[in-house]
């Protein structure tokens, strides 16, 4: 593409999708080619699978479980029929950290997706609009990130009745002022470029830049955020779990409760800890890998 | 600078009301008061009604508020319902508590993260710098309580080579004049308590400083990959300087900068974090305390310990930007 072209490109407001667009395409080829990406969306595949289809994948029911076989000393280890042995209910254990995946899954994408939109409308209008209006809001945002994370997850939850859904709205509102911030904070980057002077320059509307130009070259950093931010949402949810502020109905499987329901076990069942740990550990690290991986991709300044 | 420090400490003003407001309100939130907690389910109306009275939970809120942040003001933070032990006089014993937990974490994250993030970055994509890579990946990949039940499991459980419950021995009885147990020690000369104190302290700051470790390798690799690129590296080299003068002089004073400044934003996760690590190795700190509290509806220790925390952070938050114009002298130029 020549520089007349481009230049031309740029200004047409019809293609202004383009900029943004083709440094997705570049950023997609880079992950296709880089092993820790491929690790990292193998692993998130393998959760995202594991609960969606837990139903029929897991071998018993993740809820009705055999007192007779539990004593406070001994708990059945691994056996041919229960792969990962039974829980301290008599539940079979590998059911319950299959359909595990599934609150996990669901608390992590509907905790970030309602925290990434409302923090993100935040912060386009902040970073949009600016004057009174941001400065305004990211006080608000301020307050809010006064507070570390998981402790604002905890009183959220604290104040709500203990429920999936509690854990969900907790996990969302801490999001919201980490994408607020981001969100405005590559905004204002971007209201300097040359591109949005030009667009400015012959007329284009205030509010059609914004949307239009600013906004998609924006969300590069909110994409990687957002990516991270799962992990950290699993994680989160596993640590209120594990402090009883998840569902209030104890035989839903969740891994941060139980984990916290072997504690009395650890001696008699370390497997009981071990297992639904890993599970955290590997759906969490998935996220971790490719979004460590999408940040070098979309950052050009990492790259070497 | 001075301007810088006075113009941020006003900054703080609204967001201290701010926060009061919210915790004020936010403890009222919650579902059932301290009386339920202190009377149980079955009290009588008359008993509900005389022990909200007593705490003055009957009157209007912005009267309570009012007469809560009056208070406040003064150093009075009220004492908790449950134990009718005065706030300030817990803060004092738990607070220490906390903080030689997380100091303990910090000094694990930093002794290891710099070593290793400086190794990874001289040794730029070999199996060192993959290696370092993938394990800090995986550091903050694993949840606090998951590692904290590992190495509780491990050391204290399987091979018993350390401790992991409390702060001591609950057969010693030792002076704690700042409540910092390993400076109580030393101040008092008494090793076998010093020796004691550091066991206690291993695993939950290991279990606390495993995300903090991962981050600062990372950032201290970041760091020193992009100094190493500098004119003045280059110069230095140049001048045939010999390599522990340019690695300690040029590259690693100069990569300093982003991680102290990493650091400093740790406290929020190690705060967040003491709460589980606390709660799995029975440290009395603040995290356990308001954990409880919490489940108590201790109204006043929620109230005073969330807004010393409040206070504690956004204070370290202050230290942290102020330390950094100290160590770049260009940022406070910019600044005026």
């Amino acid at each position: 593409m020549s520089i007349a072209e481009s230049e031309a490109r740029l200004l047409s407001t019809e293609h202004t999708g383009d900029i943004a667009g083709s440094r997705m395409r570049e950023a997609f080829r880079q992950l296709r080619r880089n092993p820790v990406a491929i690790l990292g969306a193998a692993l998130i595949t393998l959760f995202v699978v594991v609960a969606v289809f837990a139903p029929w994948l897991a071998p018993h029911s993740p809820t009705a479980g055999d007192l007779s076989q539990i004593t406070l000393s001994h708990v059945p280890g691994p056996s041919a029929e229960h792969p990962l042995g039974l829980d301290t209910q008599g539940r079979d254990e590998l059911s319950r950290i299959i359909y595990g995946a599934r609150a996990s899954l669901l608390i992590g994408v509907v905790s970030l997706s309602l925290g990434a939109l409302v923090g993100m409308l935040i912060g386009a209008l902040a970073g949009g609009l600016g004057g009174w209006v941001d400065s305004l809001l990211m006080r608000l945002m301020d307050i809010m990130l006064a507070v570390p994370g998981l402790l604002f997850a905890i009183a959220v939850a604290a104040v709500l009745q203990p429920s999936l859904r509690s854990v969900m709205i907790a996990i969302a509102v801490v999001n919201v002022p980490v994408f607020a911030r981001l969100l405005r904070a590559s905004m204002i980057g971007q209201r300097h470029s040359d591109y949005v002077l030009a667009a400015r320059s012959i007329g284009v509307r205030r509010w059609r830049i914004i949307v239009g130009h600013v906004l998609p070259n924006s969300l590069a950093p909110v994409i990687v955020q957002g990516t991270l931010s799962l992990a950290t949402a699993i994680i989160d949810a596993a640590g209120l779990a594990f402090l009883g502020l998840g569902s209030a109905d104890p035989s839903v499987p969740e891994w941060g409760r139980m984990l916290a329901d072997t504690q009395q076990y650890l001696q008699s069942a370390p497997q009981l800890a071990l297992f639904p740990g890993l599970a955290i550990v590997v759906s969490v690290l998935g996220f971790n890998l490719l979004g460590d991986a999408l940040r070098e991709a979309l950052d050009p300044k990492l790259r070497r | 600078m001075l301007k810088f420090v006075v113009r941020r400490l006003l900054l703080l003003v609204p967001i201290l009301v701010g926060l009061s407001i919210l915790v004020f309100a936010w403890v009222r939130a919650l579902p059932g008061g301290p009386e339920a907690a202190l009377l149980g389910e079955r009290a009588t109306p008359e008993r509900v009604a005389q022990v909200r009275h007593e705490f003055g939970l009957d009157r209007p809120l912005y009267e309570q508020y009012a007469s809560y942040i009056g208070k406040v003001v003064q150093g009075d933070f009220g004492q908790s319902i449950k134990t009718t032990r005065p706030v300030l006089d817990d803060i004092q014993t738990k607070f220490p508590a906390t903080i030689e937990l997380a100091l303990a974490a910090l000094l694990f994250a930093v002794l290891l993260g710099i070593p290793l993030g400086f190794l990874a970055a001289r040794r730029y994509q070999t199996w060192v710098d993959n290696s370092s890579l993938v394990g800090s990946l995986l550091g903050i990949s694993v949840p606090v309580f998951f590692l904290a039940y590992l190495l509780k499991y491990v050391f204290a459980v399987k091979l018993n080579w350390l401790p992991s419950t409390g702060r001591l021995d609950a057969i010693r009885d030792v002076a704690h004049p700042t409540g910092f147990y390993t400076l109580d020690a030393v101040l008092t000369r008494d090793w076998g308590a010093f020796t004691d104190a550091v066991r206690h302290l291993v695993l939950p700051g290991i279990a606390l400083g495993t995300i903090p470790l991962a981050i600062v390798t990372r950032i201290t690799r970041a760091a020193v990959l992009e100094v190493t690129n500098e004119d003045y590296v280059r110069t230095a080299e140049a001048k045939g300087l010999t390599r522990r003068v340019v690695n300690g002089r040029h590259v690693l004073r100069n990569a300093m900068l982003p991680v102290a400044t990493v650091v400093g934003l740790q406290t929020g996760l190690l705060l967040s974090g003491a709460v589980l690590t606390e709660i799995v190795f029975a440290w009395p700190g603040m995290g356990s305390w308001l954990y409880e509290a919490t489940f108590n509806r201790d109204f006043p220790v929620l109230e005073g310990g969330i807004l010393f925390l409040a206070v504690v952070f956004v204070l370290v938050n202050l230290l942290v930007d102020i330390s950094y114009g100290v160590l770049d002298p260009r940022i406070r130029l910019q600044g005026r």
